[in-house]
């Protein structure tokens, strides 16, 4: 799996967690939440569904790790390969 | 001690069979109830009220991801009711404004979802949402509204079981009375069809009612036949006021709340006690400081169980026997048992009767039960008198708590 691909993935996450917010022409390396309006807990919501739908764990110390979709895509790549 | 009299500015609600107070009026006086049949987890098909508003004219997505279903229709009724009422709420002082909703329970609904949820998951509770706590604590829907509205003085839910929406609007007549607030959002609401434990626990009571053909035939209040009621999820919330500040800013008033009372039972955790009952209509009355024989309308809280319809009317007739004008009721016949919206909902049907005159109907009544018959139960047809000045609106819950609130038509 591409980084890419994962960064679609977390997009696709948060058109279902933050449907009111257009998440076309995110851009990758600007912190999420300084582009939509994005509180902790839907930050709790998307490592909830990591978790549910791909089986991935984020541990509470990686959480600044998914800041920006880059930084997702950087971070949750390996973790996905190594499923 | 001086009492500012209090009075209703605005009505919203959602209910069964209504979205709008003059939709919800209509099929009253058409006797047209809406109890469709819903599929229930571990129970199978089971009849059930559900409401069509659309949750999105007030809330966004994220937001009815967030929340909950009881929020939902809190705020549903709650914005309604502030357009309803005229009152300009840009402009008004946010931090005066109090949230008092009624509900009979809160947070089964979520907790049950999320015990499903992980059980999906092997039980494992690292899948149980992070949403839950705020979804399951007691004032969840009175503080959606508050959030969805910016208001920023209290708000609380009001416990009382069935009696909650009538409880919901005596808590904002003290606290206007008290100056604690300006405006108040009160009523009461419910959720209730999305519980499972819900619908299992009436089962299991024996109180779940059943029709062998029609879903609307289900609640029927007083018939032979009756054996259970139907649960239903609904909404009402009015805009109180001091009657002072109504007059201020020019409102139309829509009824002042004359009297009230609530009192318990203190003998049975499900089985009404007429007596105690009838001692609250009672002190409603002296409350109001009129006789029985004033009142027009008695809008029952009878629920189409074969016990609790008959320990009703003993007590209506205690109270109201010698009353040639005073005419009883009943609206669960419709849209079935709304829980925490019961009364609030319920005296919202029977209010506009103080323009048209018109006493809506108890409906379903295929064959009368003798030991619920009163001379002036008004069954299948509405029923048009002279002038309908006051209203008592009966709602009582389990654990004994009996309430009583009483309306009249306003007058200078």
């Amino acid at each position: 799996m591409t980084e890419d691909q994962v960064q679609q993935i977390v997009i696709d996450i948060i058109n279902e967690i933050a449907p009111d917010e257009e998440t076309t022409g995110l851009k990758p390396e600007v912190n999420l939440r300084d582009q939509m309006d994005l509180d902790s807990m839907d930050f709790l919501d998307i490592v909830m569904e990591l978790r549910k739908q791909h089986g991935i764990e984020v541990p509470e110390e990686d959480y600044p790790k998914l800041a920006s979709l880059a930084s997702c895509g950087e971070y949750l790549t390996p973790k996905f390969n190594a499923k | 001690m001086h009492q500012s009299r209090i009075v209703i500015t605005g009505i919203g609600l959602t209910s069964p069979n209504g979205n709008t107070l003059e939709e919800y009026r209509k099929n009253l006086l058409d006797g047209i109830a809406r109890i469709q049949m819903i599929d229930m987890r571990y129970m199978g098909k089971v009849p059930a009220g559900v409401c069509d508003f659309d949750p999105k004219k007030h809330q966004t997505r994220k937001e009815l991801r967030v929340g909950t279903r009881a929020g939902s229709i809190a705020i549903y009724a709650a914005r309604e009711a502030i357009a309803n009422s005229g009152i300009d709420f840009e402009n008004y002082d946010k931090s005066r404004i109090g949230v008092y909703v009624g509900t009979t329970e809160h947070g089964n609904v979520e907790t049950e979802n999320e015990v499903y949820n992980i059980s999906k998951f092997d039980y494992d509770t690292k899948f149980w949402t992070h949403h839950h706590n705020p979804r399951t604590v007691a004032n969840n829907p009175a503080g959606e509204i508050t959030i969805n509205m910016g208001i920023t003085g209290p708000h609380y839910t009001i416990g009382a079981a069935c009696a909650a929406g009538n409880a919901g609007l005596i808590q904002a007549l003290q606290m206007l009375r008290l100056g604690e607030v300006d405006l108040a959002l009160a009523g009461g609401v419910s959720e209730s069809i999305q519980s499972f434990g819900i619908f299992a626990g009436f089962k299991s009571q024996g109180a779940l009612g059943t029709h062998e053909t029609d879903p609307n035939k289900v609640s029927r209040p007083f018939d032979k036949s009756r054996n259970g009621i139907v649960v239903s999820e609904g909404g009402c919330i009015y805009t109180l006021e001091r009657l002072e500040d109504a007059q201020a800013r020019g409102a139309e008033i829509i009824a002042e709340i004359i009297g009230y009372r609530i009192n318990s039972d203190a003998s049975d955790y499900v089985l009404p006690n007429p007596e105690r009952q009838a001692e609250c209509m009672h002190q409603a009355l002296k409350v109001a400081g009129i006789e029985a024989s004033e009142v027009d309308i008695v809008n029952t809280h009878a629920t189409s169980t074969p016990m609790g319809d008959i320990q009703e009317i003993k007590a209506i007739r205690e109270v109201f026997g010698d009353c040639p004008t005073t005419y009883v009721n009943n609206t669960k016949s419709y849209i079935g048992h709304c829980m925490g919206a019961a009364g609030a909902l319920e005296l919202a049907g029977n209010l506009p009767s103080f323009q048209d005159n018109i006493i809506h109907p108890t409906i379903n009544v295929e064959e009368l039960d003798p030991e619920c018959a009163l001379p002036n139960l008004v069954i299948n047809e509405p029923r048009k008198v002279d002038a309908v000045k006051v209203i008592l609106n009966n709602s009582f819950g389990m654990l004994g708590i009996n309430s009583a609130l009483i309306l009249r038509k306003f007058e200078d």
